[in-house]
């Protein structure tokens, strides 16, 4: 009786520690169980249709209130024209808007959204507090004055995991310099 | 459905794609008929100044002179591919894909939105790299 206790007693113990693991994966965390530093992109019409010019950003990086504005002014989109159907231009500011930073609790989104103030929305995540403190001891000629970087703005030239919503420190390879650990 | 039949040979002959032959023929067919190929050509290369930034831009900025080789944005960079249906068959088969671009860009390089006729033009020019 005592041994079918101890058995049924660490069979429960297994299947516990078992489903945890599984709600961490399905939770969009990584093999070693730690989180994954913001979100990745999910759906694949807005990667088509904002990926086909620049980095897929993951909504994660601004809060909802940034991104409404964004896709309100897309005839001006920092200087160019990106006009979506209005249909597609109303499901993707849904996902944006539902995946916001201000509304997820993976690590970089949280720091993102604490670092803007309330009445703010920024367009830009390179003008926000987080994003500066976490770059700001990269000299100009690492970036800006780089030929194979050229701009902030380019998140997957350095951060090499930055699709997968990674943007680790240990990841970071800069073209032309290697790697870069502060 | 003699004349039908006769197209569709025409196109099988040419090797092009059904399903562009049916998206270009509708498009054109609305912009009031016929392209010209020579004018979509000489659009493609104009160059217009745009008044906040005083550069100028034109086709070429982005999808270079060939159209049969990959361009690149302007301002991220991205590789932009190939627009000649000849290497990239997906050019010109989604029609909502065409008029988003034909939008954008004729917004940001001639600075409004192309005529009927500037559209049926570049059509006919691209269809046929």
């Amino acid at each position: 009786m005592k041994k079918l206790t101890s058995v049924i007693l660490v069979s429960m113990v297994l299947g516990a520690g078992g489903a945890v693991w599984a709600d961490s994966d399905s939770a969009g965390r990584s093999v070693g169980g730690k989180r994954l530093d913001v979100a990745p992109v999910t759906l694949d019409k807005y990667k088509q249709e904002c990926g086909s010019c620049h980095f897929a950003y993951q909504p994660g990086l601004l809060p909802a209130r940034s991104w409404e504005k964004m896709m309100a002014t897309l005839d001006d989109h920092f200087g160019e024209n990106a006009e979506l159907d209005a249909q597609v231009a109303k499901d993707l500011t849904a996902y944006l808007v539902e995946h916001a930073a201000d509304k997820s609790d993976y690590k970089r989104s949280a720091g993102i959204n604490k670092s803007i103030a309330a009445g703010e929305a920024p367009l830009r995540i390179t003008e926000t507090a987080y994003f500066k403190r976490k770059h700001n001891e990269l000299p100009k000629r690492a970036v800006e004055d780089n030929p194979k970087v050229k701009s902030f703005s380019k998140c997957e030239t350095c951060h090499v995991n930055a699709d997968k919503g990674s943007y680790n420190e240990h990841e970071v390879r800069i073209p032309g310099f290697g790697r870069w650990e502060d | 459905m003699k004349k039908l039949s006769l197209i569709m040979a025409a196109s099988l002959m040419l090797g092009t794609n059904a399903g562009m032959a049916a998206v270009v023929d509708d498009m054109l067919k609305e912009f009031g008929g016929a392209g010209n190929a020579q004018d979509g050509a000489a659009m493609w290369k104009k160059e217009f100044v745009d008044p906040a930034s005083g550069e100028k831009r034109s086709c070429v900025t982005c999808h270079g002179a060939d159209l049969k080789t990959a361009g690149k944005h302007a301002t991220t960079g991205k590789p932009i591919e190939p627009l000649a249906p000849s290497v990239n068959k997906q050019r010109l088969t989604d029609r909502q894909e065409i008029e988003k671009w034909f939008k954008r860009n004729c917004k940001w390089t001639v600075g409004r939105e192309c005529t009927a006729q500037e559209k049926a033009n570049f059509l006919v020019f691209i269809r046929g790299q």
